[in-house]
């Protein structure tokens, strides 16, 4: 038996029963679509649509179509990368970490943001893909395969290629995580299911899912296990990203801050876009007595530690420039601060460093309306971060005649608009046709943490101390 | 074909209720065939007298096998197959070798022990499960009793469950 005190806050407001749980979340699926939700569908395919005429630009043309040039040869793609990658970091951080520090207040909102993770990981593995130019044989550059140079293999001693296997791992194993636990919540919509083409598919989907208890006792330990080994793989992503500069010798990438300060970096940009997508998604859904107040208010908090190391991280890369003696990298801070890329840097700092501290204010981190606009300008940040940390950290290299500028073109912002339209495709298709919430695992915290129970606990203690 | 088997099912509408009920109902000698829940229950294996799922060792062997896979792979591809001076270091570069060592494995441990436990639970997309209530992926929880496995009387065990705190008892039958 799980026991709560009486003290806390309930989990879950509105005195839901399990079937009420049931009920909120499955009808979402069942019902026919929203005019909302066609209206948010069109937008994204819209998006699509016009991305994707920029993609199919660049790989008829070739990469020569984004505004890179020789000294700036990584650019947008790159930033728009480790950007989408790091918001890929706070799914499975919830469902993860979380479920290995017991906080029962996961359970709410691990689903959509582990779907939120999955899409967010397609995204970024997009650029990577599209910068090969002609990914059909990349392939052959980026998967140890047998080939007609030798074989020549790949160089496993190489940043770039950790970060193949880095990620295809973290996006494999985030996605049987999911699945997993979305299994139990298909055998509920299919034994709901009115009609037989629903019944057919969830039925596939659900694996034949009967919710017995050999399954369940199995299924928790798959869960722990996966838990125990997601933990070090999210940690191990962000780290392995930052490889790809930590390991060169530019000044401003070359060191060794970056792989902690990226993850603290990622599960703040992450923990940002969980919470745009789920203050619009309770909304619409009308979820807030699953996603409360506190659910907004515990993320906030997450918030402000992990952006207050990346603020601390900002200075300590700056002191420690300075401290090192070593020119070319004094210059590169100075550069990134008071150079022709000062705007970028001081974005990133307002947005990364000082708006953040905001929620130290209990009024700022529980209003919904603050919490939105400040974790939009969050995510404006970290893509500030990304784009200060390439571009100017590249822009003036080592020979003063090779300086140079770098201009975005249509393209460079097709391709960005390209991974919104798909990554806002796959989260409102994810939202129509998946439950949003997990209804088994919230199912079981009903009983403990339900406000019916808490509240009766406290008349009962109140009678108790009456009687006495 | 086997022939028609004969249930009776006990709903139980709290965990903590079918928690008792179950000892209740095994301490009275009735054999429970399973017990099905809409969400995890803790501490149910044990009043069922299941042992503890052996598949976290499934997850190391599956691990290993991954750690071992991906050294031989670096080892012989750089090292053996062909060599190559990359940045001055050795051919066989162990610590550049770590990352992607650490990542299949835990892919490795990750996919195995999924694995193995959609086969040993038989999970599967064109499964055909046996649904004994379709209330218990709703709310409720759900006894299943095996008439032919048990020595007792139809009417003995159904008023043992009724007992227990079932809120009903039904019989089920399967082809």
């Amino acid at each position: 038996m799980v026991v709560e005190s009486a003290v806390r806050e309930p989990l879950i407001t509105g005195g839901k029963s399990v079937h009420d749980v049931t009920e909120d979340i499955s009808r979402r699926v069942e019902q026919k679509p929203a005019p909302t939700w066609l209206l948010a569908m069109a937008v994204s395919l819209g998006l699509l649509a016009v991305g994707s005429y920029s993609v199919g630009t660049l790989l008829w043309e070739g990469i020569g179509v984004w505004g890179n040039n020789n000294t700036i040869g990584w650019a947008w793609d790159i930033t728009n990368f480790v950007w989408w990658v790091g918001i890929g970091h706070a799914g499975t951080l919830i469902s993860a970490v979380l479920l290995l520090f017991r906080q029962r207040w996961r359970m709410s909102i691990n689903r959509a943001s582990e779907a939120m993770t999955i899409f967010a990981v397609i995204c970024a593995a997009m650029f990577p893909v599209l910068h090969m130019g002609r990914p059909w044989l990349g392939a052959f550059w980026a998967l140890p395969l047998p080939n007609t140079y030798g074989s020549l293999w790949v160089n496993f001693n190489s940043p770039l290629l950790w970060d193949v296997f880095a990620i295809s791992t973290y996006f494999s194993v985030s996605l049987v995580f999911w699945y997993i636990g979305l299994i139990p919540d298909f055998a509920t919509i299919r034994d709901r299911a009115t009609n037989k083409i629903s019944a057919a598919i969830y039925g596939a989907l659900s694996f034949g899912w009967v919710g017995a208890a050999r399954d369940w006792s199995r299924y928790e330990t798959v869960s722990l296990v996966l838990a125990g080994l997601a933990t070090p793989l999210v940690l191990s992503v962000h780290t392995i990203v930052s490889f790809d500069f930590a390991t060169s010798v530019i000044p401003g990438w070359h060191t060794t801050i970056f792989p902690p300060y990226f993850v603290a970096g990622a599960i703040f940009s992450g923990f940002a876009m969980v919470l745009t997508l789920l203050i619009v998604t309770r909304k619409v859904y009308k979820l807030e007595d699953y996603i409360t107040l506190q659910h907004l208010e515990m993320m906030n908090i997450v918030i402000i530690v992990t952006g207050s190391i990346v603020g601390i991280a900002y200075i300590t890369e700056f002191f420690i420039a300075s401290y090192s003696g070593v020119e070319a990298e004094q210059y590169a801070f100075i550069n990134r601060a008071f150079g022709p890329y000062n705007w970028a840097y001081w974005s990133m700092m307002t947005c990364n460093v000082i708006s953040p501290q905001l929620f130290w204010f209990k009024k700022i981190r529980t209003s919904i309306a603050s919490t939105f606009i400040i974790s939009i300008i969050v995510n404006i940040g970290m893509w500030f971060e990304r784009f200060v940390i390439i571009v100017t950290s590249l822009h003036r290299d080592f020979l003063p005649g090779s300086w140079s500028m770098f201009e975005p073109t249509i393209h460079d912002m097709g391709t960005y608009l390209f991974t919104f339209g798909l990554f806002f495709t796959l989260f409102f298709l994810f939202a129509k046709f998946f439950p949003v919430i997990n209804m088994a695992e919230v199912k079981s915290i009903v009983k403990a943490t339900g406000e019916k129970v808490t509240a009766k606990e406290v008349q009962v203690e109140t009678a108790e101390k009456v009687e006495n | 074909m086997e022939s028609n088997k004969n249930f009776v099912l006990g709903v139980y509408e709290d965990e903590d209720v079918l928690l008792k009920a179950i000892k209740e109902v095994r301490g009275a000698g009735v054999k429970i065939d399973e017990v099905y829940s809409p969400f995890p229950v803790h501490g149910i294996e044990d009043v069922l007298g299941y042992k503890r799922s052996r598949l976290s060792i499934v997850a190391f062997m599956f691990g290993v096998l991954g750690t071992s896979l991906a050294l031989t792979m670096q080892i012989g591809m750089l090292g053996i197959d062909w060599p190559m001076i990359i940045g001055g270091k050795d051919f066989i570069a162990i610590p550049d070798f770590v990352p992607v060592t650490f990542e299949l494995t835990v892919l490795l441990a990750s996919f195995g022990m999924v694995g193995t436990f959609m086969v040993i639970s038989n999970l599967k997309p064109w499964a055909k499960p046996r649904i004994y209530d379709i209330r218990i992926t709703d709310d409720k929880h759900v006894m299943a009793v095996d008439l032919a496995k048990n020595d007792l009387s139809e009417d003995q065990i159904k008023g043992i469950i009724d007992g227990s705190g079932a809120s009903e008892v039904n019989n089920k039958e399967f082809e």
